[in-house]
């Protein structure tokens, strides 16, 4: 192969295969609601954290589906758990619980995550 | 061939369900509970794909129907279908009777009430409007606040009342998202200098012509498109509409001013044809419109032998698929009366 003198950055690319979606799976599996999110950003439009702070919640979820566990990782803990964007998600995501497994999982450190 | 069909509902399924069985030897009534007949086609200015304006449909139904086999009964709501021994016996809600050998149902849809999205103002702002509100206007050529001044600024939401658990309607209303895009580019027609914002969670685009339509938007009208449900609106002291939204493909949260916004509503089962499914025992679905028979080859067939389907009393469609559904029952029709004699 050619050498093009540049190489992929390896931050920017989601290594589907080699990452870590376990912490998903734990999440998906005691609330299922997770698994319906449609990325409408409905939650993380309300969100008082978000509009202040880099913090989404649609954002932390499709990471953490994508097994790009280290930035929800650094940013869960900014949720209140405050529950407004329950009110609005057109889905019936539970999002409260979403926020609550995903900081247990972190702190099991369910099989290897992060 | 003497039968007698009576057709409930005389919008663009069941006129075109009534002069189609016309024109197929059968003696039709068709019952209408407003006093006229063309149902939503009466509250829509211009049409998409073609923006031929909707009164050209309604006058080709209204030749179908103008015809000796068919006796048009307006102003009367069924409200009772009971099956005899194969003779439909029909009860008005003005309480008089008709008997039927076989029954169309043809009751449609309603238009989602957008107040129930208490969220999104309408009925609480002045400047918040639905999609049919804004046809009435296109229908006076003319987009105005209500003070009187000219819209700079319009957002259109979409699936309003549609894909949105929390009013329960999980399905998606299917003509909505071509609506908001015709109405966009109505909106820049007429007003050259006013800026449209559609936000969307999908752009469905499925029927023919739509991409394109949706395309001329980008390229020639300038339309933007944020991908992001908007969550809330609220009013400014100077009348502005707030609204906020998460543009998620830009991964951040948006706020804009709009003068206008315009929601979207969605299709649901008509409160007619909910009241005949209770009293008829016919059967409906998840999503409260009447389930047909089989999805694939009985979608014109209901639970009870003799009465059938006709259009967006099953499922949301637009006019062409409306139309296609109407004549489709025809052939049931036929199919029914062959098999029992
Ligand atoms: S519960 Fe957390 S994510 Fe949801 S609105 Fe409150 S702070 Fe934001
Ligand atoms: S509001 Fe619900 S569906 Fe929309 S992004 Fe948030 S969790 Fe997903
Ligand atoms: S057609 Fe578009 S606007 Fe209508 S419900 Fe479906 S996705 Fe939403």
């Amino acid at each position: 192969m050619s050498n093009f003198g540049f190489t992929i950055s390896k931050a920017r690319i989601i290594d589907y295969d080699a990452n870590d979606r376990s912490i998903a799976e734990y999440i998906a599996e005691h609330e299922p609601s997770f698994r319906v999110c449609i990325e409408c950003g409905c939650c993380s439009a309300t969100c008082t954290t978000g509009n202040f702070t880099r913090f989404s919640l649609r954002e932390l979820q499709i990471f953490l589906k994508r097994g790009e566990n280290e930035l929800v990782r650094d940013n869960i803990g900014k949720c209140m758990l405050c529950g407004k964007c329950i009110l609005v998600c057109p889905r019936g995501v539970n999002t409260r619980n979403v926020v609550t497994l995903a900081r247990e999982a972190f702190n099991k450190k369910v099989k290897n995550a992060v | 061939m003497n039968k007698h069909i009576v057709v409930i509902g005389a919008g663009v399924a069941g006129m075109e369900a009534a002069g189609q069985l016309s024109n197929a030897g059968f003696n039709v009534s068709l019952v209408e509970k407003d006093e006229n007949t063309g149902g939503h086609l009466n509250g829509w200015y211009k049409l998409f794909p073609d923006r031929r304006r909707s009164s050209e449909v309604k006058d080709y139904l209204d030749k179908l129907i103008n015809k000796d086999g068919i006796k048009v009964i307006s102003g009367t709501t069924i409200e009772k279908l009971v099956n005899i021994n194969g003779i439909f016996s029909l009860e008005t809600r003005e309480g008089t009777e008709m008997t039927a050998d076989a029954v169309v149902v043809a009751t449609g849809f309603d238009l989602f009430k957008s107040s129930r999205k208490e969220e999104y103002g309408y009925g609480i702002y002045d400047n918040v409007i639905t999609s049919s509100d804004l046809e009435e206007m296109f229908r006076k050529d003319k987009i105005v606040l209500v003070d009187g001044r000219v819209p700079e600024n319009v957002g259109i939401v979409h699936c309003v009342g549609s894909r949105d658990e929390k009013v329960g309607n999980l399905y998606c209303s299917k003509l909505c998202c071509i609506t908001a895009v015709k109405q966009a580019i109505e909106i820049r027609e007429l007003l050259p200098e006013t800026r449209v914002f559609c936000f969307y969670m999908d752009m469905r685009m499925g029927g023919a012509h739509y991409e394109e339509i949706y395309r001329e938007a980008q390229e020639e009208w300038g339309i933007n498109f944020i991908r992001g449900k908007v969550s809330e609106v609220s009013e400014s002291i100077r009348k502005k509409l707030i609204i906020k939204a998460e543009d998620t493909l830009a991964g951040r949260p948006l706020k804009m001013e709009l003068d206008m916004l315009v929601l979207m509503a969605g299709m649901e089962m008509s409160e007619g044809g909910r009241i005949l499914a209770k009293s008829a025992g016919l059967e409906t679905g998840e999503n409260r419109f009447f389930a047909s028979a089989d999805n694939h080859f009985g979608s014109n067939i209901s639970n009870i032998p003799g009465v059938f389907y006709a259009g967006t009393c099953t499922a949301p469609m637009n006019i062409t698929e409306t139309i296609s559904h109407a004549r489709a029952t025809v052939s049931d029709v036929l199919n029914y009366f062959k098999n029992r004699s």
